[in-house]
C-alpha cells in the first residue's frame, strides 16, 4: 500500500515530570508509547475507541483518552499517568479512599477512574455527587456498579480537605 | 483489525497558512485531524481511508473565541470543554454550551472540537441542532481565501457537505440576536455521556403579547442531516399556544422527520419522541422559562 514506509521520528515529552524522548511513528497511539516504549503499564486499554476511559491520562493538565492521541500530537506535551499520581503525595488521600470504600475490584478501570478523579478534584476540590458522576461519566466499570467509586471520590475529597494535603 | 501506524504519514504545520497551502498543493491527499475523537476511532478500527494526516490541533488561529460587535466567532478547533467554560457562550448561546456538556465524556470534551463535529457530519451530532437554531454561519478558509456560508446550507445529505477538498472550517459565527428568547434543549438517549442520541433537539422561541413572535426548532438523529422543522415553525408563528395549536405542532413535527430504524432506536419511537419534545418545549415557552 505504502511504497515508502513512514519513518519513525524523535518525540520528546515530559512523562510524570521527567523528560523523555522516544522514537516512534507519529500515528502510534500515546497509549502504546506509554505502555510499550516507556514501560508504564498502569495505563490500561479497554475499548480502544474513546468510550471506556481505561486509558485516561492527563495531557497538559487535562483528562484525555490516550488511545485517541496520535503520539505526534503529544510532542512537547506533559503527560501524567497513574504511576505519576501514585508517586504524588498530594493524591494519597484519594488513593486511600479507593481502598477504604471498595472503589477497585478487578482493577482494569481503576487507573482511569483515578485520573478522572484527579482531573475533577483539581477543578472542584469539594465536588457534589452530581459533579462526581459527571466527572467520571466517561469511565466505565463492569464490577462495582459505580457507587463505591463515587463514594471513594467523595471520601477522598473529604479526607483531602481535612488533611489539607493538596495544593 | 487495527491499522499499522507505519503506514500513516503525519504532519503538524505551525500555521494555518502552512496547513491550507499543503491542502492546496496536494488536494484530497491529507485528512485534517484535530482532537482525534472521530479520526482515531476509524484508525483503531482499520477503516481510515486516508493515509496522510494533517494535524490542525495546535493551530492557534483555530482555537480562540472572538467577540465581535454583532456576533461571536468560535474557532473551529475550540473543544467542547472550551465551549462549556466560556462565559459569553454560556450566557448568550446556552444551547451550544448544553450540547457540549452532554457530548461524550469529560475526556472526549477535552479533545473533541466544534469544527470536527461539523465535518464528521453525523446526523446525531449533539451540537448541530443548536447551530441550526442560532443561524450559524461558517467561515471556510483555503489558500484561495475565505468564504462564508450559512450552516443550514452546509450539510446537503448523509455525510455530504459543501466543503472543497482544499478547505478547512476556520470559525463558526453565531449572531448575537437571541437575547430574551426561551431556549430548550434535550438529548434522548441511553444516557447523556458517551451514548449517541436517539433524538436530540434545540429550540428557541419568544412570546410577545401572548402570541409566538418567533420560533426556531432543530432536531438531530431523525433525518440524514440535522434539520430545522420549518413547517412546524411556520404553523406556530403568530399563534397563541392553546391546546389545539400545540396538538397541530406536535403532529406536524413528527411528519417533518424522516427517521430510520437502527441499533439505537426505531423510526416509530423517534417520531413519537419528537412529538413529545415539541410538547415539552411549548410548555416551557408558555411558562417563559429561560
Amino acid at each position: 500500500m505504502t511504497p515508502n514506509p513512514v519513518a519513525k521520528r524523535e518525540i520528546s515529552l515530559i512523562v510524570n515530570g521527567e523528560a523523555k524522548t522516544v522514537r516512534a511513528y507519529p500515528m502510534e497511539r500515546l497509549l502504546d508509547v506509554l505502555r510499550q516504549d516507556l514501560g508504564l503499564t498502569g495505563t490500561k486499554e479497554g475499548c480502544g475507541e474513546g468510550e471506556c476511559g481505561a486509558c485516561s491520562v492527563l495531557m497538559d493538565g487535562v483528562l484525555v483518552d490516550s488511545c485517541l492521541i496520535p503520539v505526534g500530537q503529544a510532542h512537547g506535551a506533559s503527560v501524567v499517568t497513574i504511576e505519576g499520581v501514585a508517586a504524588d503525595k498530594r493524591f494519597r488521600a484519594l488513593l486511600e479512599a479507593f481502598l477504604v470504600c471498595g472503589g477497585a475490584q478487578c482493577g482494569i478501570c481503576t487507573p482511569g477512574m483515578i485520573l478522572a478523579s484527579v482531573h475533577l478534584l483539581e477543578k472542584k476540590p469539594e465536588p457534589t455527587m452530581d459533579e462526581i458522576r459527571e466527572g467520571l461519566s466517561g469511565n466505565l466499570c463492569r464490577c462495582t456498579g459505580y457507587l463505591q467509586i463515587f463514594e471513594a471520590v467523595a471520601e477522598g475529597a473529604r479526607r483531602d480537605v481535612r488533611i489539607g494535603s493538596r495544593i | 483489525m487495527r491499522a499499522d501506524p507505519a503506514e500513516y504519514e503525519f504532519v503538524a504545520p505551525a500555521s494555518l497558512h502552512a496547513a491550507v497551502s499543503l491542502l492546496a498543493e496536494q488536494p484530497k491527499t491529507w485528512l485534517p485531524i484535530a482532537g482525534g475523537t472521530d479520526v482515531m476511532v476509524q484508525f483503531a478500527m482499520g477503516t481510515l481511508a486516508a493515509r496522510k494526516l494533517l494535524s490542525i490541533w495546535d493551530l492557534p488561529e483555530l482555537r480562540g473565541v472572538e467577540i465581535l460587535p454583532h456576533e461571536v466567532a468560535i474557532g473551529a478547533c475550540c473543544t467542547y470543554a472550551d465551549l462549556r467554560k466560556h462565559e459569553i457562550i454560556g450566557r448568550e448561546f446556552p444551547l451550544v454550551a448544553r450540547a457540549a456538556s452532554w457530548t461524550g465524556g469529560i475526556a472526549n470534551q477535552n479533545r473533541g472540537t466544534l469544527g470536527g463535529n461539523i465535518v464528521n457530519a453525523s446526523p446525531a451530532a449533539d451540537s448541530l441542532p443548536a447551530l441550526l437554531v442560532y443561524e450559524a454561519e461558517l467561515i471556510l478558509v483555503s489558500a484561495r481565501g475565505e468564504r462564508r456560508v450559512a450552516y443550514r446550507d452546509f450539510h446537503t445529505g448523509y455525510k455530504k457537505m459543501g466543503l472543497a477538498a482544499d478547505e478547512l472550517i476556520r470559525a463558526v459565527c453565531l449572531p448575537q440576536e437571541f437575547a430574551g428568547y426561551v431556549s430548550y434543549a434535550r438529548k434522548v438517549g441511553a444516557r447523556d455521556a458517551q451514548a449517541i442520541a436517539k433524538v436530540c433537539i434545540a429550540a428557541l422561541g419568544r412570546i410577545v403579547n401572548g402570541a409566538i413572535e418567533d420560533v426556531r426548532i432543530a432536531v438531530g438523529s431523525v433525518a440524514p442531516t440535522p434539520i430545522r422543522l420549518t413547517e412546524t415553525e411556520r404553523i406556530l408563528k403568530g399563534k397563541r399556544l392553546d391546546a389545539a395549536a400545540v396538538a397541530r405542532a406536535r403532529k406536524m413535527a413528527a411528519s417533518e422527520t424522516r427517521p430510520i430504524d437502527d441499533i439505537r432506536s426505531t423510526a416509530r419511537y423517534r417520531a413519537a419522541v419528537v412529538s413529545n419534545l415539541i410538547g415539552e418545549f411549548l410548555e416551557r415557552l408558555t411558562a417563559g422559562a429561560p
